[in-house]
């Protein structure tokens, strides 16, 4: 009787006793959730333009982030550093086309998606071959990101301005990527390779060079998400097992929907939190580390194509 | 010329059934074990049974687990990892809550665990396939990775949080524990490693086998003649997972001696399904090509370096392996992604018809 009690009355209790510190989990949630939105949207953008289940994703993050550090503590200035950067992951973007998706073109997506999990492998030692394994700072003054925490109802909710300011920039992100896609004669293109490669081929779409674009768009945002995460915690490889959240929230927003990774990813952000403040002290603790992938396993069996995924998924 | 089935006649069924129907074949392969189990053990030092030989052999049985359910089932699993713990730990409980029961039983046993844990995990495959149950799987990992590292009942509230491996023998020789020695371990994993590989290859050429490429080919046409996709799908999971078990209580027990769940990390099932990709999806000999591929390449890349005289640090000899490891992948993919048991057919193939070209 008191295990039920602990499970099923005593959270929502605690929930209520104390709405700030409720709050204050909610908004911890929300902030990790934006990043795997970020990370899961990366995964989607590839997902759709050219089918590629994208493990390298994750690593991708760690890598462009590594990039930037790497550039500066080399001596250039945080903001030629960025443009650097930039072309860095235009170059992966290429070479991941002209090496590896080109010749395996009409494979099945078994195949191309271990050879991102290959691509994942290169990238860590290239990684930390050239910018050593050691976890490094993020430059976020340099960036001219804040660093002071505003504080709500007498210093009991406390919101990290660099929380705040990764939020806004990844709603900027969506947005501009939203017009990209929706106003831009290449983001058309795009949508419409993401719909029907053939009928687009047959348009005159050159798929080879979509590719290359949303490779480049997703390495642009695998930048942003790793600037704010470094600015979070630090930069190192462990970042990309934390990255492979992204995968349940894909499961839970649909594969192969914009909308659905950012719902997705704000949920299992929330959830987890919630849950490991919650109930996370009844099995000793640290569940964030599978409870994401628990919900998306169980949401798998009522609901396989996500929330807004589409129908067509592969099923029995 | 090396390598001709002319002249071979079968007048039996029986005869036409045999394991290797080709003489080459059976030689060969009575040559393998000839060597693995009398010459290996009498020459081989205890770098080479502890460094190669007993790791290539474990990991192969894990890969030959995988190989059921990826390259046979087609379903992706990136689990394999966390049902080799599952193995182990179920292992380490057994050997000590029941310390009469031979070792070698309970390692056979430890495996069953784990195969009922893969029946759960593999519950999802009926609603779900690709890569939507690759994520699944990964739950799998994750979560066993956390229980076996926080439930202190699963290491016997242990202070270090790892598993030893206590001292048993096996008719009066001593198989596990600090005290055995390589050449007995070595005969233990390689005498489990060859049962359980007769096992596999008779199980993917039976019924059972027939089914899962049935259902990896086309799963409604398969459907149609007969093949109930429930059963077939969880079966697959679980002798996948009973495989990987075994493999995982052999790893604690015979190769680290001790062991903390990190052990079986995320990398251990990449690791795994390299071998998988770069023996060969869908062949036994591929499992065994990959495992050996795999273990080896991380020797060589360490100790090229030191026999061309290059100097070179330890923490760059790690970042080469990740990046050659990955990049070959990739070539393999490329340029054969049926892997080395299918360069292995080709050459065969040619070896055949020489002198002539076909």
């Amino acid at each position: 009787m008191e295990i039920l009690t602990a499970i099923f009355i005593q959270p929502f209790i605690d929930m209520v006793d104390d709405p700030v510190l409720f709050l204050q989990v909610i908004w911890e949630g929300f902030v990790t959730g934006i990043l795997y939105s970020l990370i899961a949207f990366g995964f989607v953008l590839i997902f759709k333009a050219s089918g590629v289940f994208n493990f390298a994703q994750g690593i991708m993050v760690v890598f462009a982030a590594l990039t930037l550090v790497g550039l500066h503590e080399n001596g250039i200035p945080a903001f030629v550093a960025l443009p650097i950067t930039i072309l860095v992951m235009y170059g992966l973007a290429f070479s991941v086309e002209k090496l590896v998706l080109r010749s395996l073109v009409n494979q099945p997506d078994i195949i191309l998606f271990m050879a991102t999990i290959g691509l994942t492998f290169f990238l860590i030692g290239l990684g930390e071959f050239i910018f050593g394994g050691e976890p490094k700072m993020m430059i976020s003054e340099e960036l001219l990101l804040p660093y002071d925490s505003i504080t709500f109802f007498d210093d009991m909710l406390i919101l990290q301005e660099i929380d705040i300011a990764a939020s806004v920039i990844a709603a900027m992100a969506l947005v501009s990527l939203a017009l990209f896609l929706g106003k831009t004669k290449i983001g058309i293109a795009l949508r419409a390779v993401a719909d029907d490669h053939q009928a687009a081929l047959s348009v005159g779409v050159s798929l080879n060079t979509i590719w290359v674009v949303v490779w480049f768009i997703s390495g642009i945002i695998a930048l942003i998400t790793g600037i704010m995460w470094g600015a979070k915690s630090d930069v190192s490889f462990a970042l990309s097992i934390i990255a492979l959240k992204a995968l349940p929230v894909l499961i839970l927003g649909g594969f192969t929907s914009v909308p659905g990774a950012i719902v997705g990813g704000l949920i299992i952000g929330i959830g987890e939190k919630i849950g490991e403040f919650y109930w996370g002290h009844l099995v000793g603790g640290s569940i964030e580390s599978w409870l994401a992938y628990m919900i998306a396993l169980v949401f798998l069996l009522f609901r396989p194509q996500g929330l807004f995924g589409e129908k067509i998924i592969e099923r029995i | 010329m090396f390598y001709r089935e002319a002249g071979q006649f079968k007048s039996t069924y029986v005869g036409d059934h045999e394991l290797f129907p080709i003489k080459q074949d059976r030689r060969g392969i009575l040559f393998i074990l000839f060597l693995s189990f009398v010459v290996v053990p009498l020459i081989a030092n205890d770098y080479w049974l502890q460094a190669i030989l007993i790791p290539f052999l474990i990991l192969s049985l894990s890969a030959l687990g995988l190989n059921f359910l990826t390259g046979y089932a087609g379903q992706l699993s990136l689990g394999t990892g966390g049902f080799m713990a599952v193995g182990a730990y179920a292992c380490y409980k057994l050997v000590t809550s029941f310390p009469e029961v031979n070792v070698i039983i309970i390692i056979f046993t430890s495996g069953l665990f784990a195969a009922g844990v893969g029946i759960i995990f593999g519950l999802p495959s009926l609603r779900i396939k690709g890569f939507y149950l690759a994520v699944a799987t990964l739950a799998a990992q994750f979560f066993f990775e956390w229980l076996f590292g926080r439930v202190g009942w699963f290491y016997n509230y242990n202070d270090s949080g790892a598993i030893e491996v206590p001292v048993r023998n096996f008719f009066n020789i001593i198989v596990t524990g600090p005290t055995a020695t390589t050449q007995a371990r070595y005969m233990v994993v390689l005498c489990i490693v060859s049962i359980l590989a007769l096992v596999a290859v008779n199980i993917v050429r039976g019924r059972i086998g027939r089914a899962w490429m049935a259902i990896r080919d086309m799963d409604i046409a398969a459907e149609l003649i007969g093949i109930q996709p429930l059963p077939t799908k969880l079966m697959a999971f679980a002798i996948s997972s009973y495989y990987a078990g075994v493999a995982g209580a052999l790893f604690v027990f015979t190769y680290l001696g001790s062991a903390e769940v990190e052990v079986f990390d995320i990398n251990m099932s990449f690791e795994i399904l390299f071998m998988v990709i770069i023996g060969g999806l869908g062949s036994i000999s591929g499992a065994f090509l990959g495992a050996a591929f795999i273990v080896l390449i991380p020797i060589l890349i360490t100790n090229l370096p030191l026999i061309l005289g290059i100097p070179i640090n330890a923490a760059t000899v790690e970042h080469f392996n990740f990046m050659i490891l990955g990049a070959l992948i990739v070539i393999f993919l490329i340029f054969e992604p049926h892997g080395l048991a299918r360069i292995w057919a080709i050459v065969r193939e040619k070896l055949r018809v020489w002198p002539f070209p076909y």
